[in-house]
């Protein structure tokens, strides 16, 4: 499972996530290293996109949470990965959450479904009472030829 | 940071900057509902331009903003979505529809005038079409 993997301590940046500031700040370290990583600026913005949302997704349920992200590898790919973990109350309904237009009433019910488009791997495991962690992979494209 | 608003006649030009907080865009929601009584605005130009991640809360918000400026008898249109931003948000599925929206600075201020000039040519074709009703 992807959310088992272990994080490579090499590179990684955590932001701690407990204000709307903090979402900022985020994809804002998000952004920096997507593009010390090479990505196209409109990968790039996918990716803040992606961190923005899944970072105001801790601030709205969780209150609290942790926002990973750091260069990854796979055989001959490269990309970026970014976790967002919290110990918040977790998703009941996964399936209703990762449904296009359904919303709490926080949003605009575009958040996690709409990560999954903007990434190129996606992945959550959620339990209720027990927390939420996302996982998101964005490949290179540079590194999709393998050469 | 908060957002600065200009007045231009009677328009109110907001500019985004790129590091904007959720209450950032709150507090310029109501900011801006409440110049367009005060000085009388007739439209409201948000320019995005320097905006890095339009997410789902930052559009929930700025339909709300267009909707409320409406209900203040303004006008609201955003300018400078980037081509990456654009790219984004079809990705992400944020719709603004019900919101005007012009390339830039200038072709938002265009419409603008359009749209004062526009009412007032509509009544003179009234008032015109009456008078040859008329004659």
């Amino acid at each position: 499972m992807l959310a088992n993997m272990p994080l490579s301590a090499n590179g990684e940046i955590r932001i701690p996530i407990a204000s709307d500031a903090d979402i900022v700040i985020a994809r804002q370290r998000g952004r920096a290293m997507a593009e010390s990583l090479g990505f196209s600026v409109s990968d790039m913005t996918l990716i803040a996109t992606a961190i923005s949302e899944v970072a105001r997704n801790i601030i709205n349920f969780a209150k609290r949470g942790e926002l990973a992200v750091s260069p990854h590898q796979r055989s001959s790919r490269r990309g970026i990965l970014v976790v967002a973990r919290d110990q918040g109350p977790g998703i009941p309904d996964i399936h209703l959450a990762m449904q296009d237009g359904y919303s709490t009433g926080k949003g605009l019910g575009m958040g996690l479904p709409g990560c999954r488009r903007l990434m190129d791997e996606f992945e959550i495991q959620s339990n209720v009472g027990g927390g939420t962690t996302v996982v998101m992979i964005k490949w290179s494209p540079d590194y999709d030829s393998g050469s | 940071m908060e957002v600065p608003i200009l007045k231009q006649g009677s328009y109110l030009i907001a500019t985004f900057q790129a590091a904007l907080t959720d209450e950032d865009l709150l507090k310029l929601q109501d900011a801006l509902v409440m110049q367009v009584g005060k000085y009388r605005s007739r439209g409201v130009i948000i320019d995005v331009t320097a905006l890095d991640v339009m997410d789902s809360f930052a559009a929930r918000t700025l339909r709300s903003l267009a909707y409320m400026v409406r209900l203040r008898g303004a006008d609201t249109v955003i300018v400078g979505i980037q081509p990456e931003v654009a790219f984004a948000m079809v990705q992400l599925g944020l719709t603004l529809e019900s919101v005007r929206i012009a390339l830039d600075l200038e072709e938002g201020l265009a419409i603008m005038d359009q749209r004062t000039k526009g009412g007032k040519s509509f009544a003179l074709v009234g008032q015109s079409s009456q008078k040859r009703r008329k004659a």
